[in-house]
């Protein structure tokens, strides 16, 4: 018998979650296009409907082709499944609405992507669900945060825009002390450069928009659950422990040890709210995941070119990467992200927000568009355009300064994205 | 429920004491959510489910057996104290022999007995011994890799288990490593040397008064087929059903192979047994 060894994760990246059609012989996979499944009778039915059987019922609630996407990031991840939503946002929604109802209470990192900060600030609010905001960096402030009705802590592997990085095994320790599981969104990081669950998280969502579809085609969501945390044992959820009367007075808990998190999420959360990923999306999306670990490595590499060439410039006051010696997380990043730290960062560039204007209206190669991990490069500067009505206060509270530049470094020659670059940071130089 | 001290699932309806039932034993460093889509599906279909978490496992907090025979003992003494007469025996593994050695301690009790992954003499090789004595997060992975079909396959499975979207290879992973933290990291050692030691197969299984079902995964790296061969032999009545690509973790690789299997077996027992 041959030393046990499960497949590496490139291997997984082509494969997991599938094996060529069993009917065509099909080896991509094939888009089933197609609402509903025929019963094969009435005993059938009911067995599916009351899970008592695997299979398809509804693509609002899964789909051959979506759940090749599900298994395949849940391989990619080690976790004990995923489900696929409409979007990155639908995913993070998912997350909080499966765990908790109005008195819930979330503990946040405020170094989040704008829409997650809105979902959690705004909108929940107006349904009951409170949200402490706290520096990824402060353990004190994030044990301080927490009260007897939280349910959830959440931050990002790598924040948005000063690549914070999340201490996940220091933050998930203090989760797991008072009973509540860590959700990361790691959309940035995927799990090419950083594994969540091995450190300690228990939940993730990605938007798989970005790095994980990579060719900015499609939008979607991924929400993955690491199958450690006992809910049982938590004794905060009985969502998941008392019978539920939406599903025959099912006891999630009872029905699956490690999995009754996503047994809700796809029999209530997928069911009612609707937030489901279309096959076609899976199909895009399985395509960008396929070349994951390629890309991921060309990103990282573009991404460490460019940042070697800004820090030298004369023009710009910082660049914020945590594989430079001066970023804060420097020495965090070095535990956690040993592959790299993606091909998302900020730098400042010096002058007035007209500047800022004028290197990004000056960029040829660089897309000028609010969106990241797509495989051509992109600029956004969020001064002039996603923060442009906060007041400089706030700003500055964010860590965004009126030159903040935000680059999603692409695939391209690198050569050329410097030279773009250089041309662009001249004209800036000369606005006053 | 419980049953002198036993953790039962029912499959999601109430145990009904009058119907003819179903037990349900896990295998080493599993509970009984192994049989989520089955015992839910039996529930369903006219039977009362006890799918047991056994001594010392997940929600049974009875010490911890040290031998087959020993949670046979404490098995059957919890279901001798249930009224209905008759029940089907499914074991799956480790549990594979403990139904035998219950079945043998209740003969005018048991219909029938299955036997998935069931293997007589359950060899352990000394290396994985060793390992789930000195490291059982190693030998956890081990046997997490040689729980599933070959290669690829495990990432594959159609539909998976419980339902699309889910991953058996890491659920099964992460039920062993829920079983090691809340009932200790003995239980792995204390499983696997229980299989490694158990003698009394072959008079246990010459000994059954009903029928064997025998469900055996043709790709099964745990238990083999032949590694079966010689129980089937010492049944006087047998069946066997081999399933095509599937490995030891058969209700999880091929839950519709099982199902339909264990469907025709209970139907028949019980149908023997009413007769």
């Amino acid at each position: 018998m041959s030393a046990p060894r499960y497949p590496g994760f490139d291997t997984l990246a082509l494969h997991a979650g599938q094996q060529p059609d069993a009917a065509t012989g099909s080896r991509a996979v094939p888009i089933y296009a197609t609402t509903s499944f025929c019963f094969q009778d009435s005993e059938h039915a009911a067995s599916l409907f009351n899970m008592e059987r695997a299979g398809h019922v509804y693509s609002r609630i899964s789909n051959p082709t979506v759940a090749v996407l599900e298994e395949r990031i849940a391989a990619l991840e080690r976790g004990v499944g995923a489900v696929a939503t409409a979007s990155g946002q639908a995913a993070l929604h998912l997350a909080i609405a499966t765990l908790m109802g109005a008195g819930g209470h979330i503990v946040a990192s405020r170094a989040l992507y704008g829409g997650s900060h809105n979902l959690l600030a705004y909108t929940l609010a107006r349904f009951g669900i409170e949200t402490t905001f706290v520096d990824p960096r402060d353990l004190p402030a994030w044990r301080a945060a927490i009260r007897p009705a939280t349910r959830l802590l959440f931050g990002e592997t790598l924040g948005n825009p000063g690549l914070e990085v999340l201490d996940i095994p220091r933050v998930a320790d203090l989760a797991h002390e008072h009973g509540v599981p860590l959700l990361v969104d790691a959309t940035f990081t995927t799990p090419y450069l950083l594994q969540p669950f091995a450190l300690g998280a228990d939940l993730a969502v990605h938007s798989a928009t970005k790095f994980l579809g990579g060719h900015g085609v499609a939008i979607g969501g991924l929400l993955v659950d690491g199958g450690s945390f006992d809910w049982q044992a938590s004794g905060n959820y009985p969502v998941l422990t008392a019978p539920y009367d939406g599903f025959h007075g099912m006891v999630f808990a009872d029905e699956s040890t490690v999995a009754p998190f996503l047994l809700r999420a796809r029999r209530e959360g997928l069911r009612d709210f609707g937030a489901c990923m279309s096959p076609q999306v899976a199909f895009q999306l399985l395509q960008g995941l396929e070349t994951l670990p390629l890309r991921m490595q060309r990103h990282v590499d573009n991404t460490r070119r460019v940042v070697e060439f800004l820090v030298a410039q004369p023009n710009v006051a910082a660049v914020r990467y945590p594989e430079l010696p001066s970023h804060p997380d420097h020495e965090l990043a070095k535990a956690l992200l040993p592959r790299g730290c993606g091909a998302v960062f900020a730098f400042d560039l010096k002058g007035s927000r007209a500047a800022g204007r004028r290197f990004v209206e000056s960029l040829a190669l660089f897309s000028h568009l609010a969106n990241v991990g797509d495989a051509k490069s992109l600029v956004i500067h969020p001064a002039s355009t996603t923060h442009f009505r906060v007041p400089d206060r706030e700003l500055a509270a964010a860590g965004i300064t009126q030159g903040t530049i935000r680059l999603s470094i692409g695939l391209e020659d690198p050569a050329d994205l410097i030279d773009d670059l250089a041309r662009a940071l001249k004209l800036a130089a000369k606005v006053p | 429920m419980r049953i002198d001290g036993l953790y039962a699932y029912t499959g999601g309806k109430a145990f009904d004491a009058a119907a003819a039932f179903v037990v349900l034993l896990h295998g080493a460093q599993h509970d009984h959510s192994v049989w989520i889509l089955h015992s839910r599906y039996l529930a369903h279909h006219g039977y009362a489910v006890l799918a047991l978490d056994l001594p010392g496992h997940g929600r049974s907090s009875a010490p911890l057996p040290a031998s087959v025979e020993a949670h046979a003992e404490r098995i059957a003494g919890a279901l001798a104290t249930l009224a209905s007469p008759r029940f089907v025996l499914v074991g799956h593994s480790m549990g594979a022999l403990v139904a035998l050695e219950v079945a043998r301690r209740l003969p005018s009790r048991v219909a029938g007995v299955a036997l998935l992954g069931g293997a007589f003499p359950m060899k352990v090789s000394e290396a994985l011994l060793s390992a789930t004595r000195d490291d059982p997060a190693a030998a956890m992975q081990m046997i997490n890799v040689w729980s599933h079909s070959a290669a690829i396959a495990p990432f594959a499975a159609r539909p998976s288990n419980p339902g699309p979207g889910f991953s058996i290879v890491w659920q099964n992973l992460r039920l062993m490593e829920r079983i090691a933290r809340v009932n200790g990291a003995e239980v792995l050692a204390a499983d696997f040397s229980a299989c490694n030691s158990y003698r009394g197969g072959l008079e246990a299984a010459q000994a059954l008064r009903c029928p064997a079902l025998f469900i055996c995964g043709v790709a099964d790296q745990m238990t083999p087929p032949k590694a079966a061969a010689a129980l089937i032999d010492a049944c006087a009545d047998r069946e066997v059903v081999s399933l095509p690509a599937t490995g030891h973790a058969l209700m999880a690789e091929n839950p519709e192979g099982v199902r339909q299997a264990l469907r025709r077996f209970v139907q028949r027992c019980v149908a023997a047994g009413a007769a």
